[in-house]
């Protein structure tokens, strides 16, 4: 961008808006091309027990650890308090940073935040000096109480994770992120470009996908365009729209038209 | 000795973690590891004991969202 206009999160300031998971791609190769082509300086990855009889099978940190991104350890299918805390705790220890996503999942079906249970995990997480960027429902209210928790970003979903349905209610994201002080990032179910710039367009400090990449017919592409739309939506954000009108209003001067008398 | 690594049953001739890491070539760098859910801090591999029926976790990081 022209402008001068770093995302600051916990601190530390960052060129792009635009965060991506690092799963289900159909190589490491492919992942490296698409995060490279994103433009993102954060990636998400998820910790798992060794595979004990194939230890080569690609490690994510193998591509991804140069010093050039900040990974981003998530509690991705936890569904208990004690099993987000206890993930994020070994990503603590295998990395040795503190910036972690958490998200505590309420069933299979939507993949859905527990709020409750994310609430709690972060409030034991906070304690202990991790700094969580809380994965949650669009609901104004829970994620006015992780920012008071102390959560230094909070995610509300724009649909489903991985359904691709894009900003299902653009109202309650535009509410978060006039209400909050810390960054919200639109987290999860965004499908394509257009519906990351409505992100950016209703003020979010920015935008974590993964399957709008990996699912592309083209991921390296996508990622391009993603890496665009975030951009272009920040602008307009900053620029300030022009108000909506119900009835036209000409672009040309009425006057001096050729046909007046 | 019985041990369990990573949910499986595992015949084990460490008699550290440390030695387990080296018996399994892991990559230090690249896992964290959990003693009877306790995680066991890199720069303790060598002081802590494996233990007959001792459940170890081993993980890593793969690609997620």
């Amino acid at each position: 961008m022209t402008v001068q206009d770093p995302f600051i999160l916990a601190g530390k300031a960052y060129q792009s808006r635009l965060l991506v998971g690092t799963g289900k791609y159909k190589s490491l190769q492919e992942t490296k091309d698409a995060i490279e082509a994103s433009g993102a300086e954060i990636v998400t990855v998820a910790l798992r027990r060794m595979n004990l009889t194939n230890k080569d099978e690609g490690s994510i940190q193998n591509i991804i650890e140069s010093g050039k991104y900040t990974l981003l350890p998530n509690s991705a299918g936890c569904y208990s308090v004690e099993e987000a805390v206890r993930t994020l705790r070994l990503a603590r220890e295998l990395g040795g940073w503190t910036l972690v996503k958490l998200e505590v999942i309420g069933d299979q079906k939507t993949l859905y935040p527990d709020v409750e249970q994310t609430l709690k995990a972060a409030e034991i997480l906070v304690k202990e000096g991790f700094q969580v960027m809380a994965y949650s429902s669009d609901d104004p209210i829970a994620a006015k109480k992780l920012e008071d928790i102390g959560c230094v970003a909070v995610m509300p979903l724009a649909a489903p994770i991985g359904s691709g349905l894009g900003i299902l209610n653009p109202l309650n994201i535009r509410l978060i992120a006039e209400t909050l002080k810390v960054p919200v990032l639109v987290d999860a179910g965004v499908g394509t470009a257009s519906d990351a710039c409505l992100a950016m367009e209703l003020g979010c400090a920015g935008v974590l996908l993964n399957t709008a990449l990996s699912s592309a017919q083209n991921p390296v592409l996508m990622a391009q365009a993603m890496k665009n739309a975030v951009i272009s939506g920040r602008q307009a954000f900053k620029a300030g729209r022009m108000p909506r009108r119900e009835m036209a209003v000409a672009s040309s001067p009425e006057i001096g038209k050729i046909s007046s008398s | 000795m019985q041990i369990k690594v990573n949910g499986e049953h595992y015949e084990s001739h460490a008699v550290s973690v440390a030695e387990l890491t080296r018996h399994l070539r892991l990559n230090l760098g690249q896992i964290a590891i959990e003693r009877n859910r306790e995680i066991v801090p890199r720069s303790r591999y060598a002081e802590v004991m494996l233990v007959a029926g001792d459940e170890i976790e081993i993980v890593r990081f793969i690609g997620g969202g």
